[in-house]
């Protein structure tokens, strides 16, 4: 508890009282300038898609690589954790160079949101598959055989018992995956285009405050966005634990 | 690749030399990014003169605000070489940089000068040119968000101070700066980032600094810079701190910095040296209309008054331009 005080507790108190200083109400008017809440919104709406992206792709992602068995799976395995190990600076800079105007696919989504998306995705790819994979490791494939000798077809052994198992797993995976996406800088800065009101997302926004000396503009808008990803990551929480306890019921 | 090789130099931002065991003692250099090679070069000038034998150095490149603030935040810095001279008052403020830092020599502290630019791709398909080519349509203009950089800084007073230069009010000049970033399609944050932006193929033409210009060209990036008839000098400043002037290093390479050697290496790296002699050999082009952040004849006054008016991120004139994107 008092390490967890230490590095996380006492950061996130010093940036929740270094914006009050100017006072509640400039505060509040910091946070809800049109061009903050605009870059809130798509902040919130890129990484909610992003967490929606990854629940599926990387439960299939998971599901491979848990239950087929194919040549080089284990190396596979290894790559998925890659997106951590780079700077994010580079991967967007990388990311720019193949989807940006003169890449090789011939696909320009450099700039749009679009883009943003893709980058998020990949910087978050790791969260779902890695949260899934033990829990699939577990499960025992004796249930999804007895299904299966009743009759149940294959999207219904899914549906009725995989699915449910794996789900409160999906789920702290994408948590993680929507607060990561929230949050990015690195990988979103060179490829977002920080267009007011079109493309600059939050980070990026608070980044502009900062460099301009408005420090209470950069605390207002952190806390509101602290506080909107602490709400969403509570409610996955409390839907988790709903449905933990619905089953066993 | 290339891309990659300028992920990497944005990457580089803390290089810290062999801790001093020498009688020299160390000086602590904290600079913004772009003159990090001229840097290099005039450190091992200076360490092979006799006032710099056995002086080590720690450096530190970043972004020039970002490097403000970690001095102001307890950075050791005995010399600060920043973008510009809002970041250097910001130390004053903090009390970090005494207040006559300008009048440390006759330079004012500015070791070398630059001017904005057009860079465009090869050939000028666009026939780009002047500063009302920009605002052409179609016409796609790359320069980095105001707010996150100040390099984007001497780009819009540029722009407006060339508009005053060809004898617009200062309405209408406001005017085109509203007009100019409605051809903005990507602001990166900062001139580097623009610069790669550039490079990977956006936009037809990217506003910079001259030295940027001759890096990118240097570094392989297909492109032609052309200097608009009236542009803004670009001064990048240079200050001792209070501990630096403690330091008889730290005075000894800041007087180095104006000494042939030095200014020959700024020169070598596109910068045009400030020192008179050294200066002839490196005749950048100047524009007739060249003028500067001081101009009172275009309503500039000076970066404390400009800062005020322009870039204020609540009140300011850019603040209400970005704004105006959203409609």
């Amino acid at each position: 508890m008092g390490y967890l005080s230490v590095v996380v507790l006492l950061p996130l108190a010093a940036l929740v009282w270094s914006s009050r200083s100017g006072g509640l109400a400039a505060l509040w008017q910091e946070a809800t300038r049109p061009e903050a809440l605009a870059a809130l919104k798509l902040t919130l709406g890129v990484a909610a898609v992003c967490a929606l992206v990854n629940a599926v792709a990387g439960t299939g992602i998971a599901w491979v690589l848990v239950r087929d068995r194919f040549a080089g799976k284990s190396v596979v395995d290894s790559l998925i954790d890659l997106p951590f190990a780079l700077p994010t600076i580079v991967a967007g800079l990388t990311l720019l160079a193949l989807y940006g105007p003169s890449g090789p696919f011939g696909v320009d989504v450099g700039f749009t949101r679009l883009g943003l998306l893709l980058a998020l995705l990949f910087v978050t790819l790791p969260f779902v598959v890695r949260a899934v994979q033990p829990v699939l490791l577990e499960l025992d494939t004796e249930m999804e055989e007895a299904a299966a000798s009743l009759g149940a077809g294959a999207f219904a052994i899914f549906r009725r018992i995989v699915f449910p198992n794996l789900l409160p797993a999906i789920l702290s995976g994408v948590a993680l995956a929507f607060a990561r996406a929230v949050g990015e800088f690195g990988a979103v800065v060179l490829i977002s285009g920080n267009i007011p009101f079109k493309t600059e997302v939050s980070s990026v926004y608070i980044f502009g405050q900062l460099q301009s000396g408005n420090g209470t503009g950069a605390a207002a808008v952190s806390v509101l966005l602290l506080a909107i990803s602490l709400g969403v990551l509570l409610a996955i929480g409390a839907f988790r634990h709903w449905r933990t306890r619905h089953d066993r019921a | 690749m290339k891309g990659i090789c300028l992920a990497l130099v944005m990457a580089a931002v803390l290089v810290g030399s062999a801790a001093g065991s020498s009688a020299g003692g160390s000086i602590d250099l904290v600079a913004y990014s772009t003159p990090k090679d001229a840097y290099g070069k005039i450190i091992s000038a200076f360490q092979a003169t006799v006032a710099g034998n056995g002086v080590s150095f720690n450096q530190s490149y970043a972004a020039s605000g970002d490097q403000a603030r970690a001095v102001a935040g307890g950075l050791p810095a005995d010399i600060v070489a920043l973008s510009l001279d809002p970041d250097i008052n910001y130390l004053v403020q903090k009390n970090i940089v005494p207040k006559n830092w300008k009048s440390a020599n006759k330079y004012h502290g500015v070791v070398s000068d630059s001017v904005v630019v057009f860079v465009v791709r090869d050939g000028n398909p666009k026939h780009i040119t002047g500063w009302g080519d920009l605002v052409k349509p179609g016409i796609q203009v790359i320069t980095p968000n105001p707010f996150t950089s100040g390099g984007a800084r001497w780009n819009v007073m540029a722009a407006y101070g060339a508009l005053r230069h060809s004898g617009k009010s200062d309405k209408q000049a406001i005017k085109y700066l509203y007009k100019l970033f409605h051809h903005v399609p990507v602001q990166p944050a900062s001139a580097r980032d623009a610069l790669s932006v550039f490079a990977q193929g956006k936009g037809d033409v990217l506003l910079t600094y001259q030295n940027d210009a001759i890096y990118a060209e240097k570094k392989g990036v297909h492109t032609e810079y052309h200097v608009p008839k009236a542009t803004i000098l670009i001064e990048t400043p240079v200050a001792l701190t209070k501990s630096g002037l403690a330091k008889p290093a730290a005075k000894a390479f800041f007087k180095f910095l104006w000494s042939p050697a030095a200014q020959r290496a700024f020169g070598d790296q596109g910068y045009q040296p400030v020192v008179k002699s050294v200066a002839k050999s490196y005749r950048f082009y100047r524009p007739p209309g060249l003028f500067t952040i001081a101009s009172k004849r275009y309503g500039l006054n000076g970066w404390p008054k400009v800062n005020r008016r322009f870039f204020d991120p609540k009140k300011g004139i850019m603040a209400a331009v970005e704004r105006s994107l959203g409609h």
